[in-house]
C-alpha cells in the first residue's frame, strides 16, 4: 500500500473501465481488492482473465493541475493491475 | 379548422405531456427480444420477471439508513462495516447479491462524495435506484472536477480543512458513504436516528437530518 503507480496513457479500442481522465496520472495504492474478471474481455462474452484490482488515489493537483479547485482534495478509482505501471 | 392541441391545458391546468409513442430503440428491441426467448424456452417466467422487478422496486434508501444507524449505535458493528461492507449488510439481513461494498466514513476533517464517472454504478440493493441526476453528464464530470462547486449547489458548504475524497466506481465495487453522526442526538434510539440519514447523506451530496 502508498505504492506510487501510474495509469497506462494509451487510448486503445474496446471496453475500457480505467478513465480517461486519469491515463498518464500518478497516485498511491490505496488498497488492493482482489482478483477480478477482466471487463474487456467480459463485454464481448468472452472468458475472462482474473486481474487484480486496486484502489488507487489521486490528487486534484496531481488531475487538474493548477485549476484545481482544491488541490489536496482526492479521486479514488478501482484500477486492473494491467493499466498500472511503476512509478 | 383541423384541432388543434398543442395550446391546451388537461383538466387540472397542466400541458398534455407527449405519449411516449416513438419507435423502439436497437436496444429497446432487443431487450424485448431477449425476455420473450427466455420465456419461450423455459428458461424464466413471466411471474420470475415481475417478482425481480418487484425485488428491485422495493429496495428503498431505509436499507442504507438502517445500516447507518447500525454503525452509530454499535461500535463493533461500525469496525466491521468499514472492514467489510458486504459482509456486515449481510449481517443485518440485506441481501446484497454479489455486491462488493465498501463503507467510506465522513469525519471532521474528511468528507467522502460518490460517482461513476463511466456510467451509473450505485449501491442498488442498500439505497434503491439511483436519483436521475446521479446519471448524469454533468454530476460524472463535475463531481471529479470541482466537487465543492457540486457540494454547494446541494447546500453542502465544506469549509478549506475538510478534504473532500471522491470516489470513482470504475470497476467492481460500489460505495455507500457513512455520514457523522449529527450533534444533539444522545438520546435517540436506532430507529429513530435512521431517520435522519437521507439518500444524498449516502452518496454524500448531502448531509444527514438534524433531530428536531
Amino acid at each position: 500500500m502508498g505504492e506510487r503507480v501510474r495509469i497506462r496513457a494509451s487510448m486503445p479500442p474496446g471496453h475500457i473501465r480505467a478513465p480517461a481522465y486519469l491515463r498518464g496520472k500518478t497516485g498511491v495504492i490505496e488498497r488492493s481488492l482482489g482478483a477480478f474478471g477482466n471487463p474487456e474481455q467480459l463485454a464481448y462474452g468472452h472468458a475472462a482473465d482474473k486481474k487484480q484490482l486496486y484502489r488507487v488515489r489521486f490528487t486534484m493537483a496531481e488531475l487538474w493541475g493548477e485549476g484545481a479547485e482544491a488541490p489536496n482534495d482526492t479521486v479514488d478509482a478501482e484500477i486492473y493491475d494491467h493499466w498500472l505501471e511503476k512509478v | 379548422m383541423p384541432h388543434d392541441h398543442h395550446d391546451h391545458l388537461s383538466p387540472s391546468g397542466h400541458p398534455y405531456r407527449a405519449d411516449n409513442d416513438g419507435p423502439l430503440t436497437y436496444w429497446q428491441r432487443m431487450e424485448i427480444a431477449v425476455r420473450e426467448l427466455l420465456i419461450e424456452k423455459g428458461v424464466v417466467t413471466p411471474a420470475e420477471i415481475n417478482a425481480q422487478i418487484d425485488a428491485m422496486d422495493a429496495r428503498s434508501p431505509a436499507n442504507g439508513a438502517a445500516v447507518v444507524a447500525r454503525a452509530w449505535t454499535d461500535a463493533d458493528f461500525k469496525a466491521r462495516l468499514l472492514a467489510d461492507a458486504s459482509a456486515a449488510s449481510r449481517e443485518m439481513g440485506f441481501d446484497i447479491g454479489p455486491l462488493n461494498l465498501i463503507a467510506v466514513e465522513n469525519t471532521a476533517t474528511v468528507h467522502n462524495l460518490i460517482v461513476c464517472t463511466l456510467c451509473s454504478c450505485y449501491p442498488r440493493n442498500l439505497l434503491g435506484l439511483p436519483p436521475d441526476w446521479y446519471k448524469t453528464r454533468e454530476y460524472r464530470s463535475r463531481a471529479v472536477r470541482e466537487p465543492r462547486a457540486v457540494l454547494r449547489e446541494f447546500g453542502v458548504d465544506l469549509p478549506n480543512d475538510v478534504q473532500v475524497r471522491v470516489h470513482d466506481s470504475t470497476a467492481d465495487m460500489r460505495y455507500i458513504v457513512l455520514p457523522a453522526r449529527p450533534e444533539g442526538t444522545d438520546v435517540l434510539d436506532e430507529a429513530a436516528l435512521a431517520e435522519l440519514v437521507t439518500r444524498d447523506s449516502m452518496i454524500g451530496t448531502g448531509l444527514p437530518r438534524n433531530p428536531q
